[in-house]
């Protein structure tokens, strides 16, 4: 797109814009502002007790107290590195087992009805075998979180591979294409919005397995921290914990969304 | 002139679904001269697209014999123009498929587009071009190969009338000026007969030639004027009729 001659409506518009933009993140801000006010103020005033539903203040204490004692970074290391990997095998097997599906037909029929099965167990009941096949360190954690993602991740690669658009197939066959040239002209590249979807989703779902995984087992973590907190009613390490694994989460996200303006410069028409 | 390049000889082709089997042609016999247009025309859901299937040999018959001189080019009814690559790249999809994307390969259909006034557009995406210049776009990426024939599935009906006019008229100079052979399949029957030297009428399913008419409009190959010429309308109430016999 050429710059347009910039007329004194159109300033007016792009002004108006701006205007409302700001307006929405003071609105975001203030929120948050407002939520960590009042609940700062109900436990200061001794309207709450701070025992049970901690406060803005004792959160940061204990952060603080985290990090003066080399654990902050360690529990985040440690829980930042379980969901990474389990993300990454999910994301990497799950599309790998979605190409051999989309590739043999009689492949896809016969597993079908196991997936669906397997995405509707509640992974969480392999617990009890997944700590007695995999003992009590990260691998286990490491195996539930692959487990949460993988499924869903085979569905939406799969569910995206067979959209693809039919007539596009016929053009190509047309043209003499082979199965080889089909996948990499036009099934792959046709399917990076998917792509990009279903490393979304699963951000999420990779941190409900490794957190999940903490709380079956571990002795590290921000998931044992929150397990732990809980047990020894140390409401302000839940808190402190929780906020941090919200941002982590959110920062997880957000650098998919940064992947996303890289790759889909040219979406759909 | 008189060389046949495509040939269907009593051609049958049945179709399976769990429900049951469809012949969807029986004794279905014509040819293409090499050089000519030929349009065929058919009651909706005879299978004309089938047709074109066969004729580019992704379909055997089930029956008869399909031959063929040359390579073929197929056009559909929307242009499928891949929207992550650039007017250019998809110019040079089917070099690429076909091995043949070599710098003389290119450099041809990249002459062929700036003749055909793609030349400001070949680093642009389809989303930023017309529907008109998209379907340009589309018949050059089919003329890239240089094939020998043309199928051309309804590409046309996919635009609104007043694009569809222009075009037509786009799309029969190019092939005209490229001297293509064309086998074009549609079920509006003014535009086969503003476009084909002959017309060929099928019947409802098992779909086989019925009629076939040579149009007399001499040298006037160009689409709007046919359809300002006397006979036009002549041959528009004839095929009417024979479409709904």
């Amino acid at each position: 797109m050429k710059k347009p001659n910039c007329t004194a409506e159109h300033a007016q518009y792009l002004r108006k814009r701006k205007r409302k933009l700001v307006v929405v993140w003071i609105l975001r801000i203030g929120l948050l502002a407002l939520v960590l006010g009042i609940w700062e103020a109900v436990t200061a005033l001794g309207w709450a007790d701070p025992f049970l539903t901690s406060s803005p203040s004792r959160i940061f204490t204990t952060l603080k107290g985290l990090y003066d004692d080399g654990s902050l970074f360690y529990h985040i290391g440690i829980t930042l590195a379980e969901t990474l990997v389990g993300f990454l095998i999910a994301v990497v097997l799950g599309c790998t087992v979605a190409l051999a599906l989309w590739w043999s037909d009689t492949l896809r029929r016969v597993l079908e009805p196991y997936i669906v099965v397997l995405n509707a167990l509640p992974k969480i009941a392999l617990g009890p075998l997944i700590i007695i096949w995999f003992g009590t360190g990260s691998e286990a954690i490491v195996f539930m979180t692959v487990l949460v993602g993988l499924i869903v991740a085979i569905m939406h690669m799969l569910t995206a591979f067979i959209a693809t658009d039919t007539n596009k197939i016929l053009l190509l066959r047309s043209m003499g294409a082979s199965k080889m040239q089909i996948l990499r002209k036009l099934v792959l590249p046709s399917s990076l919005s998917s792509f990009i979807s279903m490393l979304k989703v699963n951000v999420g779902m990779a941190w409900i397995g490794s957190i999940m995984g903490e709380y079956i087992v571990s002795r590290a973590g921000l998931g044992y921290l929150i397990v732990y907190g809980g047990q020894v009613f140390k409401l302000d390490l839940v808190m402190s914990a929780t906020v941090v694994l919200c941002l982590l989460a959110a920062g997880m996200y957000f650098l998919v969304v940064l992947l996303e303006k890289i790759l889909v410069k040219n979406a759909e028409s | 002139m008189n060389e046949e390049i495509l040939r269907f000889t009593d051609v049958m082709l049945i179709y399976h679904t769990k429900r049951g089997e469809t012949v969807a042609a029986e004794h279905l016999t014509f040819s293409v001269q090499k050089g000519e247009f030929v349009a065929i025309i058919g009651p909706s859901g005879c299978g004309k697209t089938t047709l074109l299937s066969l004729a580019a040999g992704l379909l055997k018959p089930s029956e008869g014999v399909v031959e063929s001189k040359g390579s073929f080019g197929y056009m559909l009814q929307k242009d499928e123009l891949f929207p992550w690559r650039t007017i250019e790249k998809n110019i040079f999809l089917p070099l690429e498929i076909k091995k043949q994307n070599t710098a003389e390969h290119r450099e041809r259909a990249r002459a062929l587009a700036e003749k055909y006034g793609l030349k400001d557009f070949l680093l642009d995406y389809p989303s930023q071009l017309s529907g008109g210049m998209r379907q340009r776009a589309a018949l050059i990426r089919t003329l890239a190969t240089d094939p020998d024939i043309l199928l051309l599935d309804e590409p046309f009906s996919a635009l609104d009338y007043q694009t569809r006019l222009n075009v037509t008229e786009d799309v029969a100079q190019i092939i005209r000026s490229e001297k293509k052979t064309a086998l074009l399949i549609t079920h509006d029957i003014s535009e086969a007969i503003s476009l084909a030297d002959r017309v060929l009428v099928l019947t409802k399913r098992p779909a086989h030639v019925a009629y076939a008419h040579e149009m007399d409009f001499g040298d006037v190959k160009n689409p709007l004027k046919r359809r300002e010429r006397p006979q036009f309308s002549g041959w528009f109430e004839l095929l009417w009729r024979e479409l709904n016999e």
